[in-house]
């Protein structure tokens, strides 16, 4: 039982001042991933399935090598946005969301980070 | 986390079948949805059967007809009768709509109407709007002026009152919040396609001098950002309007009062 009033609950806590930042941050991303898929995938499948000197041939070119590292870098950061809004969206409870999105937040670094360690690895082996 | 189940007490059973009308001709089929809002009774679904030459040509025709003479319990709002009021909205045959200006023709086979989805349904028909409606006055859908009264009215140019058509013909039914999942899963806080219409119109009035409060307000990854523009609402709109758009055009002036 709650005396609250209708207005009262449709505030709640007020606007956040919080939003457009994640919605502009989302739209960039998803432009610059355009050509970064295109620039990245064709190395990456010819390197796919290829021997040793190959692949490092290939992320030894800092042209390959940097776009390989944008691309996950800039790929991560749209996947932890576009997966705020998922958990945003369908996880209602509380705790579980606020676990969620801190673990969103963690996890997208440090896999970004990870591939950003592995690409730079291969292309200073040469 | 999101509910693809109905809880016990809101799983539907069959209903009554009530008798066919005698000597009829051209009968068409009616399964409503029926509630009585006792706790702990299952909504039901009963069958009517209608004389349609002796009905008129819209839904609503039909279920004041099974009203009169069939079941006085049927339990339904209407007012209008000529799609202004927006009292009869309710979902037919799988679309929110008013049943006012919907017709027979425009459909084949039975007649399925229910409640509008994922509200509190106080009996049959009627859904429970407090809060679509406390939403709705929360957005401040009067104008806001911070200049001295003029004498006469505020003026506008007949280009700047243009830009109002689509948005000032929205007669808050509920259909399009109603059909919005982003409105079903998050509807406590997101305020749904109608409010984020009306807030549109008020942003986007020359006269109002409030638009940067009333965005601040809107800025909100749930009141405004929820929306994903899945277009049910503009979909289901039974005046044609376009709620999808004004939610997309206050996204975009978000953004350009920051570049």
């Amino acid at each position: 039982m709650s005396y609250r009033t209708d207005r009262q609950r449709v505030a709640g806590l007020g606007s956040a001042k919080d939003g457009v930042h994640h919605f502009w941050t989302q739209r960039i991303t998803a432009v610059a991933l355009l050509p970064l898929v295109l620039l990245f995938v064709f190395p990456f499948a010819r390197s796919l399935g290829s021997d040793y000197q190959t692949v490092v041939a290939t992320y030894s070119n800092p042209f390959n090598a940097i776009v390989a590292i944008l691309f996950i870098l800039v790929a991560f950061r749209h996947l932890q946005l576009g997966l705020q809004v998922i958990i945003e969206d369908y996880v209602s409870s509380k705790p579980a969301r606020t676990a969620a999105l801190i673990a969103n937040v963690l996890l997208s670094w440090a896999f970004a980070l990870a591939g950003v360690f592995a690409v730079a690895k291969i292309a200073f082996t040469a | 986390m999101v509910q693809f189940n109905l809880p016990k007490n809101s799983r539907m059973v069959t209903g009554k079948t009530w008798p066919k009308p005698e000597g009829a001709k051209n009968v068409r089929t009616f399964k409503i949805y029926r509630y009585d809002g006792v706790e702990n009774s299952a909504p039901r679904i009963d069958t009517y059967f209608v004389d349609m030459d002796t009905c008129g040509p819209m839904v609503l025709d039909a279920l004041i007809k099974i009203k009169n003479e069939i079941d006085p319990t049927l339990t339904f709002r209407r007012s209008c009768r000529e799609g202004i009021c927006g009292s009869c909205a309710m979902t037919i045959n799988g679309t929110n709509t008013l049943a006012c200006i919907y017709g027979l023709d425009e459909m084949k086979g039975d007649v399925k109407i229910y409640p509008l989805p994922h509200m509190p349904v106080v009996k049959d028909l009627i859904p429970d709007l407090t809060h679509f409606y406390a939403q709705h006055a929360s957005i401040m859908p009067w104008l806001e002026t911070k200049t001295n009264t003029p004498e006469k009215e505020w003026r506008q140019s007949i280009e700047d009152r243009r830009k109002l058509d689509g948005l000032y013909e929205c007669v808050m039914c509920a259909s399009c919040s109603t059909s919005c999942p982003s409105y079903w899963w998050n509807g406590d806080r997101y305020l749904g396609p109608a409010a984020l219409l009306h807030a549109y119109r008020w942003i986007i009035d020359s006269r109002d001098e409030a638009t940067g409060e009333r965005l601040d307000e809107l800025e909100d990854p749930f009141k405004l950002y929820r929306c994903h523009t899945i277009m049910n609402c503009t979909n289901t709109c039974p005046k044609g309007l376009n709620p999808a758009k004004a939610i997309g055009e206050i996204k975009k002036m978000m953004v350009e009062r920051t570049l």
